[in-house]
């Protein structure tokens, strides 16, 4: 086989497992979007916030230390102990539980039938409040995260495509965990949508907020289960970046990452977002190796905004959205 | 009469409140604590702070007069930080520190205008160093194009003198900033004999995959890295994930702090960078400032980060200054000095090995003066490396001279070429 042509089939793959990522974060913003139609600007900052939460009871540091410090005058760091990460997680998963609450008692509650754009705007204050929370709650440094997963080149995949191909195939061994975890919570996700009473309830108010009204949905029980399971698909995306490349507040801009994605897929569908992260995964890889020699490199971002905006003049509902009737 | 009553309750007020604002020397510090590149600006700023809070506990300020300390947040944003700088522009800044090379390129026509002195340590514009044309900007001790031939004298030493044949990749922040070294490797690479790879990373540099795709199959024999930021850990994961010999990946001075290899963990060891000055706590200095700042709860931040490397760059550069106001005092033989005269201090500034260890700072940074063809110091460096069992990182070289032949005839065509867009005839001021 030609060596460009194995060079392109390793970037594809590690373009379906960087799609993976993309899509992680992105399946956040569908979940929201279907249920009561916000598009959550704060969903980067949740993962962010996620994060942080998780390396800061993995650490046993103490929340607000460095304000409890500068107010009294105290030396406060760390309890002293460090909590199992099998133990974080789940304390981890109360604290984005409790946030959900706090963000329909004093937010979405008071915004009950206002226009999509007020919403999404009330999503951009809480993105700038929750960013200076998080850095006055765990601090602004740079956390190292490990849970555990296992990170750098799978030697399995660099043996095998040697032994067939005669040149090893590099991919991470993070990502590949991350496919099996995205491949998971989709599973779960469908599966409590499908099956569950609250999960019918869920969908029942993604069609129509009033009809779901009127046979005794509590709208407000279930913006709180659809921001809750947002925080969650945050933490497994903060989780996944976070291992990446450290716990700090540049991960707050995943979202960035996930915005072409939810163009390509619809912001309605889950499967939507899957096969929109693997199309940008795929596409700026191959894009970049074929165009690198000639144009240059760093086109990652642009080349997903260009496929969005593409896609945008043809498809505007994107390739598993609802398609867009407008009754005169 | 309300205007003569109004007058003369502000001049009441202004004597019972004691020094006045012109009694002190404004030192504003330009700083971002929040945003994405906070974990880099934090350090910096609680070092700079630091060090002019010990000047004022134990020394009573600089000659007598107390410092008064400034803090606008830029996020590093430029217009941020121009915003900033409008802000405080008429409140007699002595110098200028805005720790971004976006918010430099914006400030050095509009502090030129104002007559305002900034300092640029290790980042800016490279033909700064030329003062002829930028005659109110500063970039000592060393610039980037310093940096380049640095690592490039250094992987001669390594080398036998030689790096024929050699591939040397720069992966860099797709910016400015990351796009600074490139003249200066590409013309090294012609002198040199190695071939030179640019790759581009986007900002922030989360997401580092193609790079490294191509870092794989280009083979390079050394990774160069100009990089700030997320960028930086995530480089050196990726690095430490496709095996690459991290005693072969070089960074500049910007990617050689904690914040960069300590989320890596072991997969960071021998991880080497650029080094403009010691870091460390093993310096007579921290006596002091642990006496008259730390224990007395004086510190700025929260105090956790006293000795890292970014921290001591700030103090650094807090040191510069002070050592600049103080020569700018002994030129024009007052106490109270304004912008102007702290231009002057820092176009006349010496700084040698006996003054660094009187202040408690022996083989800290290099010695160097300031003359008005050479706003840039030595531009010398050392290269470190990280011990990532102990967590610390070891200086593996002694100052390491740059090409200074090479870069003064670049930054001269450089600068040289700005004086002409901007209508600049070239002249010292002094």
């Amino acid at each position: 086989m030609p060596d460009t042509l194995l060079f392109a089939l390793e970037a594809s793959l590690n373009g379906l497992t960087a799609g993976v990522m993309y899509a992680l974060v992105a399946l956040g913003f569908v979940l929201i979007f279907k249920a009561s139609g916000i598009f959550n600007f704060a969903q980067g900052v949740l993962a962010l916030f996620a994060a942080l939460t998780l390396v800061g009871f993995q650490s046993g540091q103490i929340p607000f230390s460095h304000l409890i410090n500068a107010m009294l005058g105290t030396r406060l760091h760390h309890f002293g102990w460090n909590m199992p990460t099998v133990l974080a997680i789940p304390a981890t998963v109360l604290v984005m539980i409790g946030l959900a609450i706090l963000v329909e008692r004093f937010i979405l509650k008071h915004l009950v039938n206002q226009e999509p754009i007020i919403l999404f705007m009330a999503t951009i204050g809480l993105a700038y409040f929750l960013e200076g929370f998080g850095d006055i709650m765990w601090g602004a440094e740079v956390k190292a995260l490990d849970v555990g997963l296992p990170k750098g080149m799978s030697s399995a995949v660099d043996e095998a495509t040697f032994a067939w191909f005669g040149y090893g195939f590099y991919i991470d061994r993070l990502e590949i965990w991350a496919a099996g975890i995205a491949a998971v919570l989709v599973a779960v996700l469908t599966v409590f949508s499908q099956y569950t009473k609250q999960g019918r309830a869920l969908r029942a108010v993604a069609d129509d907020h009033q009809a779901a009204l009127s046979v005794g949905i509590s709208l407000r029980f279930i913006w709180v289960l659809t921001w809750s399971i947002a925080g969650i698909v945050a933490l497994v995306a903060g989780i996944m970046w976070g291992s990446k490349s450290g716990v700090q507040f540049s991960l707050s801009l995943i979202a960035l990452k996930a915005l072409p994605v939810l163009i390509l897929g619809g912001f309605t569908s889950i499967p939507g977002a899957i096969v929109g992260g693997l199309i940008i995964g795929v596409g700026e890889k191959l894009f970049d190796f074929f165009m690198n020699p000639i144009i240059g490199g760093a086109t990652e971002n642009w080349f997903a905004y260009m496929l969005a905006l593409i896609f945008l003049l043809f498809r505007p509902q994107g390739l598993f959205g609802e398609r867009i009737i407008e009754r005169v | 009469m309300k205007m003569t009553k109004l007058a003369a309750t502000l001049a009441a007020t202004m004597v019972v409140a004691g020094p006045t604002l012109a009694d002190t020397l404004h030192f504003p510090s330009l700083s971002y604590r929040t945003g994405p590149f906070a974990a880099g600006g934090i350090p910096f700023a609680d070092g700079y702070s630091d060090y002019l809070t010990l000047i004022n506990e134990r020394d009573g300020g600089i000659g007598g007069v107390p410092i008064r300390q400034t803090e606008c947040e830029t996020a590093y944003n430029t217009e941020r930080g121009v915003e900033c700088y409008q802000s405080i522009r008429n409140d007699n800044p002595l110098v200028l520190q805005p720790l971004s090379t976006g918010i430099t390129y914006q400030l050095i026509p509009r502090t030129m205008e104002d007559g305002i002195p900034m300092h640029t340590m290790g980042y800016g514009r490279t033909s700064a160093v030329n003062g002829e044309v930028f005659n109110w900007t500063f970039n000592y001790p060393a610039n980037y194009w310093d940096g380049a031939s640095v690592i490039i004298n250094y992987l001669l030493d390594e080398n036998d003198g030689s790096l024929e044949g050699k591939k040397i990749a720069l992966l860099y922040h797709n910016s400015a900033y990351g796009r600074e070294p490139i003249p200066t490797l590409t013309r090294l690479g012609e002198t040199h004999g190695y071939e030179l790879v640019t790759i581009g990373v986007d900002s922030p540099g989360q997401e580092q995959g193609s790079q490294w795709l191509q870092i794989r199959r280009e083979r390079p024999d050394y990774v160069v890295m100009w990089g700030w930021g997320v960028m930086n850990p995530t480089a050196i994961q990726e690095a430490a994930n496709i095996r690459f010999p991290m005693e072969n990946f070089i960074g500049v001075w910007w990617s050689g702090s904690q914040q960069d290899v300590r989320p890596v963990g072991s997969g960071a060891h021998g991880y080497k960078a650029l080094a403009m000055h010691g870091t460390g706590m093993d310096y007579p200095i921290y006596d002091d400032m642990q006496q008259y700042v730390i224990d007395a709860g004086k510190y700025a931040g929260t105090g956790d980060e006293v000795g890292t490397v970014l921290y001591s760059r700030g103090m650094y550069a807090a040191m510069l200054a002070v050592e600049a106001a103080k020569k700018a005092q002994e030129i024009h033989g007052v106490a109270a000095i304004t912008p102007a005269m702290m231009r002057d201090g820092m176009a006349n500034l010496e700084i040698t090995e006996e003054l660094m260890a009187e202040l408690g700072l022996p083989n800290f940074g290099p010695a160097f003066s300031v003359a008005c063809e050479n706003h840039g110091g030595s531009g010398a460096a050392m290269i470190q490396q990280w011990d990532a069992e102990a967590g610390e990182w070891n200086l593996i070289t002694d100052w390491i001279e740059p090409d200074r032949d090479l870069i003064m005839e670049m930054a001269m065509d450089d600068s040289l070429a700005y004086a002409a867009e901007n209508d600049i005839t070239p002249a010292c001021l002094n």
